[in-house]
């Protein structure tokens, strides 16, 4: 069958729905649920949002936004999405160090996913930890004045 | 010099976030205050005495922001929280997100009031999950505690308030996209006027601001604008969290008064540069602004006229330090890449300029630039600037661009091909 939203997601869908006065706000808060759901958001997902929404939105607006804004993933990533800033305060402090340790850790490189898709590494613009570098984002999680004893002990410690 | 702590006297105490913890401390007295014997002219009045300008970059008077709000309208008047910080080197507002996310939603309250706002929506960036957390868990206890909902505190005021989450637009920090973003549409800036103090969110009369500038509006209802305006210079009052990045001993955030000299920051509460390195130069307002040279530094205080006399700006408070073995060519090149990044592509000049430019930069950084390249980088910002795109996007990539090449030349000079090389 294709896809639905999960419980949790259909209890969120239904709260938001109370929340704003216009629909279309609900496009960005439901692609959210849908790659909470699923891990990323793909056109079939995005039709299912429109649906959900309801006329006036259709897939094209659905997409539009999808493609805009660059923390939903269309394609599928790796069980683990490490994010690691390449900004100016992270880069003075050494944070391209993390970069390679992983990249050569997992045999891939920056923006690959390694072949157990297990590990997703991205480069990715300023996450507001410019006073704590170098760090890394796993998933929903900060990790910060780091090490490289500390990165692996990190990766290490993930199942 | 110690800090001055107002927004952050709490922070670090144990479940600081926490409801409790805040009232504990006189939290929501000062929205009782406001709800119950304030008029709202009176409050847009207090915060315009309060000299209190906004937190988040522009450095806008709050009180004039919200003098802008037709009162008159008929239609629903929104208030809007930016939590959407992403200027690179600022990290500030997340202290207040995540550590006294009560004080926020208290200033928001009051503003609410000012305005004759029934909705409220608070716009976090998507990466801080964190932040959401904390921020939902508190509006969560705070619509519990009768302070947000129907009838609060028995006053008879009505406050909705929603979270919205970014979703990883460095450009929805710009008001005008953030409204976009928050009607479920892509990160576009609009034109303006209309202003959105006329037409904001949903065509409404609609006041935008920074998590700080919510978060500095109690204490001055509580303690009187007189109070806050004693604090600071004549134009630049008050406290600012400053957050401090690069090779210091102590990075992190700091509430000092506007006025305090930049080096007074560096040295006595950031403790100094670490490993005994050189300073090599300070952006002192987020990666937009214009660098400072270590000389440049020496005189430059953290207040709005003393950076303007600098030729530069406080901008989102992001104080970020460059030491003598930083590559500075390698950090212009990251910012322009990340200009060309966040552009939205509406506009000709930030589209192509930004790429452009981080291209030219990529080829310096590499040694295969030419003394042509750099002056094209010099020529292309002229283009770029002073009105020619719909938001100030591309002004911020030339920000953070021509005054480093302008000030630190040599260094882009010794990184350009030989000139001959290529002959014979």
């Amino acid at each position: 069958m294709s896809y639905q939203f999960s419980d949790v997601s259909e209890k969120r869908f239904q709260k938001l729905q109370t929340q704003f006065p216009d629909k279309r706000s609900l496009i960005l808060p439901t692609l959210y649920l849908v790659q909470t759901d699923r891990g990323f958001v793909d056109t079939e997902s995005m039709e299912y949002i429109a649906s959900r929404i309801g006329s006036p939105i259709e897939l094209s607006h659905v997409y539009g936004v999808a493609s805009f804004y660059t923390m939903y993933n269309r394609k599928p990533v790796g069980k683990f999405h490490i994010q690691i800033c390449e900004n100016i305060s992270c880069y003075i402090m050494g944070n391209d160090e993390v970069t390679n340790h992983l990249c050569k850790k997992f045999g891939i490189k920056k923006g690959e996913t390694t072949k157990d898709n297990k590990f997703t590494v991205t480069g990715v613009q300023c996450l507001g930890a410019c006073g704590y570098a170098p760090m890394m984002q796993i998933n929903e999680n900060y990790y910060e004045n780091l090490t490289m004893e500390e990165v692996d002990k990190i990766i290490n410690s993930l199942e | 010099m110690p800090e001055t702590r107002i927004l952050t006297q709490y922070r670090g105490e144990k479940d600081s976030h926490t409801l409790a913890h805040y009232k504990s401390k006189g939290g929501y007295e000062a929205a009782k205050k406001a709800l119950s014997s304030m008029t709202s002219d009176q409050l847009v009045d207090e915060i315009k005495k309060s000299g209190l300008r906004g937190r988040g970059g522009a450095g806008f008077p709050t009180g004039m922001k919200w003098s802008f709000i037709d009162k008159k309208s008929t239609k629903p008047k929104y208030l809007v929280c930016n939590a959407d910080e992403g200027e690179p080197g600022t990290f500030k507002d997340r202290v207040l997100l995540e550590e006294l996310p009560h004080q926020m939603i208290e200033g928001m309250i009051i503003a609410a009031k000012a305005i004759d706002a029934h909705h409220a929506f608070i716009y976090i960036r998507g990466e801080y999950t964190t932040s959401i957390n904390r921020v939902q868990a508190a509006v969560d206890e705070a619509y519990a505690a009768g302070l947000l909902g129907k009838n609060i505190l028995g006053t008879g005021y009505d406050l909705e308030m929603a979270l919205y989450q970014g979703a990883g637009a460095y450009i929805c920090g710009e008001e005008t996209a953030l409204i976009n973003s928050l009607e479920g549409r892509r990160g576009h800036p609009r034109l303006k006027p209309p202003f959105p103090a006329v037409a904001g969110l949903y065509n409404s009369p609609t006041v935008v601001n920074n998590v700080e500038t919510f978060s500095a509006v109690p204490h001055i209802i509580q303690n009187g604008a007189e109070w806050y305006a004693k604090m600071g210079t004549p134009k630049s009052t008050g406290t600012r969290l400053f957050s401090v990045s690069g090779p210091v001993k102590k990075p992190g955030v700091y509430e000092i008064t506007l006025g305090t000299p930049l080096m007074t920051l560096i040295n006595e509460l950031c403790g100094g540069m670490r490993d005994g390195k050189k300073l090599r130069g300070i952006i002192p307002g987020g990666s937009s602004v214009p660098i400072l040279t270590a000389k440049e530094c020496e005189t430059a205080n953290m207040d709005f006229e003393s950076m303007a006399d600098h030729k530069t700006m406080l901008g989102s408070g992001a104080v970020i330090v460059l030491a003598e073995d930083t590559d500075i060519v390698e950090t212009t090149f990251r910012l322009a890449e990340f200009y060309a990044h966040e552009s939205c592509g509406q506009c000709t000049p930030c589209r192509e300029g930004t790429h452009w430019v981080a291209g030219l930069l990529h080829k310096i950084k590499d040694g295969h630039g030419t003394m042509k390249d750099l002056d094209l980088i010099l020529s292309l910002s002229v283009n770029m600037e002073g009105g020619t795109t719909i938001c100030p996007l591309a002004d911020a990539c030339v920000g953070a661009v021509r005054p480093t090449i302008q000030k630190f030349r040599s260094e882009f000079e010794s990184r350009l091909v030989k000139e001959n090389k290529h002959v014979a």
